[in-house]
């Protein structure tokens, strides 16, 4: 990781890496013979496959089945419920802070995803391209930032919106957010610029366009698939934030969905039917668009980390 | 944050334009170019230094600066504390069993996630029906999140209605349903499990990348050589994913050792510190005194800075090696 943070132009190109990922699977699957042959083999492997698949799925689809049932029988011990109480998810948006707590979380994780590519790409194009001086130095600073996550810094970052009377703004956890996810976007986009070749650059800015130009016109455009990624992996992040959520915001209607779902924890009683119904909301976007990326993941995560 | 971007292109145009012109050299500089080339680097990272600076830097200043100050609950700032905030932290009983259970906790859970990932990874890197579907059900505790997960692990362990508990009942594995998040001997391992549940999803997809740049060829080689399956993996699957490996095993450090919700939300630290962190044991102390807190927070940094560097020198040593 250091690696490649501090060295990008050493960094596998993206399009080389698909490449040879498929030459791999090619070769794999051009071995029908082991697919043929060990048939039992192959059973015995998508059976175990699917049966982990169910154990990654049921606490998940524990939280819906508790989310739809009666409000009277959530002390049973039985499975499932004896009907299913579609109505608790609007008598949760109707009776609590979630419609807030929504709008709070999506203008955040959309603030943040926003201004992290505002300043990401500009601040990764210019260390893929230019060795100037600080170059190091900065690159260190994003190793850094990615070092240290906001749960190390809470008391800091609450004695500093405190003091700047900030506290319980959507700014604040805008800010918050983009600061702790630039560090991947930078180096995940160093990466990709690093991967086109820069005689494409060159040949528009002979042409009369100067660097900013070439970076929006002919290099952006390339580098796509490495902004959506760094696009889909902040807004994930920033959607499923807790701890900054929880400090930097103290009223209900102005914390996100992840620290919101905990007024339904009371004292001495829990509405885990209306928990779960918030956190179902909460939960189906974003593994929806996860799964829409699913194979942008791999190559994504090849193209910053692995090599 | 943008506004800052834009007026920092043509502010700075006065005083930084002569420092910075000496920079130009460093670049491959091609052509003259106009006004925004003679800043140098400074619109293109200064926004993105500027906010690290704001959100990152900042804090671990005002967090020293607490640490050393009186500060009442109401926030105002009495005096300066010296060092008795850190001579009070020290003296906390339950301070040593916060900071090993904090090694233990981080030390089983990146270890059982490291392992367990590289089983995983293995198995769905196989060609077999349905490859597409499984994988999207593994990503599922990846894109949740992990607040909503612990919560949801705590109600499946609930006394009186947890759906584990009935489960464990009917199948013979205990008597009677139990209160597993009361009693830290339980607890601790549940929260374990689940801190590696929401662990694999992104350790096993890194690991899977890793393997998807192994070449075939190399396989093939090692078939035609007659290697077997075991010795392939050993020799050249587990040498050749050991960047991928390394990765994984740093960011799970990190996360795992701040690891907060899960903690938070399974049993908020209790019974007092029995099941805390020094992250979480941090957050209970900011309620009661946020100067103590502050000073917990300078120790866990220090020791995620140790962390750090002794990963900086590891993977330099495994540069050199290359």
């Amino acid at each position: 990781m250091a690696r490649s943070t501090l060295a990008p132009a050493e960094t596998a190109p993206p399009a080389v890496t698909a490449r040879t990922a498929k030459t791999a699977r090619t070769t794999r699957a051009g071995a029908p013979r082991s697919a043929r042959t060990l048939r039992p083999r192959t059973l015995l492997i998508a059976a175990a496959a699917w049966l982990l698949a169910a154990g990654f799925l049921l606490p998940y689809a524990e939280m819906v089945i508790t989310a739809l049932r009666p409000a009277d029988e959530l002390r049973d011990a039985g499975y499932l419920p004896s009907s299913f109480e579609w109505a608790n998810f609007v008598d949760v948006w109707r009776e609590s802070h979630l419609g807030d707590n929504l709008r709070v979380t999506l203008l955040v994780a959309a603030g943040s995803t926003l201004l992290v590519l505002l300043v990401a790409v500009p601040a990764a194009y210019y260390t893929a391209r230019v060795r100037f001086r600080g170059r190091k130095l900065f690159l260190l600073l994003v190793l850094v930032t990615q070092m240290f996550q906001p749960t190390s810094l809470l008391v800091g970052l609450y004695r500093e919106f405190y003091q700047l009377d900030m506290l319980n703004s959507v700014w604040t956890l805008i800010l918050c957010n983009a600061a702790f996810n630039l560090a991947f976007a930078i180096w995940i986009l160093t990466a990709y610029f690093a991967s086109i070749p820069v005689a494409l650059e060159e040949s528009a800015m002979i042409d009369g366009l100067g660097r900013g130009g070439a970076l929006l016109r002919i290099t952006l455009p390339l580098a796509m698939p490495g902004v959506v990624t760094a696009m889909i992996f902040t807004f994930i992040a920033a959607w499923n934030e807790f701890v900054m959520g929880l400090t930097l915001s103290t009223v209900p209607e102005n914390q996100p969905l992840t620290v919101g779902i905990n007024s339904f924890i009371g004292n001495y009683t829990v509405q885990w039917n209306f928990l779960f119904a918030g956190s179902v909301i909460a939960i189906v976007p974003v593994v929806v668009l996860f799964a829409l990326i699913e194979r942008k993941v791999v190559s994504g995560l090849t193209a910053g980390s692995v090599k | 944050m943008s506004t800052t971007s834009t007026t920092s292109g043509p502010a700075g145009k006065g005083s930084p334009l002569r420092k910075d012109g000496s920079l130009r050299k460093d670049g491959p500089v091609r052509k003259d170019r106009g006004g925004l080339a003679r800043l140098g680097p400074l619109p293109w990272i200064g926004p993105a230094v500027l906010l690290i600076a704001l959100v990152v830097l900042w804090p671990v200043y005002e967090m020293v600066r607490t640490s050393f100050l009186r500060i009442s609950s109401s926030g105002f700032v009495r005096g300066s504390a010296g060092f008795d905030k850190y001579k009070q932290l020290f003296a906390e009983p339950s301070l040593p069993s916060v900071v090993l259970s904090t090694v233990v906790w981080t030390v089983v859970v990146v270890g059982a996630t490291m392992l367990v990932s590289l089983a995983l990874a293995q198995l769905f890197n196989q060609r077999f029906p349905g490859r597409r579907l499984t994988r999207w059900a593994l990503i599922a505790p990846w894109a949740a999140s992990v607040v909503m997960t612990a919560i949801g692990f705590k109600w499946m362990l609930n006394q009186t209605a947890g759906v584990l508990n009935t489960l464990m009942t009917d199948l013979g594995l205990i008597d009677s349903p139990r209160d597993w998040l009361g009693d830290p001997a339980t607890a601790w391992p549940w929260m374990m499990f689940v801190a590696v549940f929401v662990s694999l999803p992104f350790t096993t997809y890194t690991l899977l990348a890793g393997l998807q740049t192994v070449p075939g060829e190399v396989y093939e080689a090692a078939r035609v050589d007659g290697a077997g399956p075991w010795q392939t993996y050993f020799r050249i699957t587990l040498p050749l994913l050991r960047p991928a490996f390394l990765v994984g095993v740093v960011i799970n450090l990190i996360n795992v050792f701040n690891s907060f919700p899960i903690i938070w939300s399974m049993t908020h630290g209790g019974p007092d510190s029995d099941t805390a962190t020094t992250t979480v044991f941090m957050y209970q102390l900011k309620n009661s005194d946020i100067g103590e807190s502050a000073a917990m927070s300078v120790v866990n940094f220090a020791l995620v800075v140790v962390m750090v560097v002794v990963f900086l020198k590891a993977s330099r040593w495994n540069q050199e090696e290359n």
